[in-house]
């Protein structure tokens, strides 16, 4: 029928390349916890390692860097949603925070 | 009935690539993913899946941004002694590293599967929900330990009461979505054994499954570094 029905074929060396790299990202994300790092370097750090191996994951693991355009942008664009949502309840557990503090102390 | 013989369709020239390709796959007239339609499917689940997880971390985030009360100290609450040692976080960075490796012994059977090495395909699979059960346990250990020190979704005497209806939410969903998989993992293996896509040679339910365990391990990514390391 269509042409791109055939199954995602890649060779096993890359698979254990990216697991490998995943482990050092684990490691390194829970060495930030076991150093104690804290405040604005422990956000950022955290926020890199984490989004370094979702990308990985999603790119290779789940073959969504060799797909098309269309399935890419229907399938990640979606859940950028989810950032205005966050931005609305990051203002919305401000003000909760701050009438708390108002009223309940 | 005109004699003139129809010129035969031309074949389909291969859709373009880029930006391009974009546009002429979603203004297709019949389908619009150039995937098995299964692969497309659970894509669109996942997509969903995506809204429930990111809606509870946006909820966790919400309620331990409002709160009043000082937050449990998580690094501690899920240490572990080893000897005399107390290790912060150590059963969650082994949990970590369980599910990683799951997950590449999941891709390394989508790989066979597609060269039609049925046996070892199944059994890299049966090793993969072995190692989802291996991380399901440790979390129902989890569980009993902090239920044990009084943790409840109401209250926990280590801080901030959200504490723990957040935490038997977040990892309660994700482990349900674990037992889902292991058991999903098991089916699809024991189908592969008994020969069940030979026939068509169509072995395109293994990345499907792929896909399903490789998003339960990308959302314990975000949980990991949302909840535990936060």
């Amino acid at each position: 029928m269509s042409t791109g029905t055939t199954g995602q074929q890649h060779p096993i060396g890359l698979y254990l390349k990216i697991w490998a790299l995943l482990f050092v990202l684990s490691t390194l994300s829970y060495l930030v916890d076991y150093f104690h790092f804290q405040g604005l370097m422990r956000w950022s750090l955290i926020i890199v390692f984490m989004l370094l191996k979702a990308g990985l994951i999603v790119a290779i693991f789940m073959h969504m860097a060799w797909e098309r355009l269309s399935l890419i942008y229907a399938i990640l664009v979606p859940p950028l949603c989810l950032l205005v949502l966050v931005g609305l309840m990051w203002a919305e557990a401000d003000h909760t925070f701050l009438t708390r503090l108002l009223f309940f102390r | 009935m005109s004699a003139v013989p129809m010129p035969s369709s031309p074949q389909p020239a291969a859709p373009p690539d880029g930006l391009r390709g974009l546009v002429s796959d979603w203004s297709s007239d019949r389908q619009a993913f150039h995937v098995p339609w299964g692969k497309a499917m659970m894509w669109i689940f996942l997509l969903s899946d995506t809204f429930i997880f990111g809606s509870f971390l946006t909820g966790y985030m919400t309620v331990r941004a409002s709160t009043t009360v000082d937050w449990p100290n998580v690094s501690q609450v899920f240490s572990l002694h080893v000897g005399a040692t107390e290790v912060p976080l150590l059963l969650i960075a082994i949990m970590t590293f369980v599910l990683i490796t799951s997950s590449g012994t999941m891709a390394m059977a989508v790989n066979c599967a597609y060269r039609r090495d049925r046996v070892n395909a199944a059994a890299l699979m049966i090793v993969t929900a072995g190692f989802g059960e291996m991380f399901v346990c440790m979390q129902a250990f989890e569980w009993t330990k902090l239920i044990l020190e009084g943790v409840r979704p109401w209250e926990n005497p280590f801080g901030a009461a959200q504490f723990g209806s957040s935490f038997f939410m977040i990892t309660g969903f994700h482990g349900l979505h674990v037992t889902g998989g292991v058991i999903l993992l098991i089916i699809v293996s024991i189908r592969l054994l008994r020969g069940d896509y030979e026939r068509t040679g169509n072995y395109a339910i293994v990345e499907i499954v792929g896909l399903y365990w490789h998003f339960v391990d990308l959302v314990w990514v975000f949980i990991f570094a949302f909840f535990y390391l936060w």
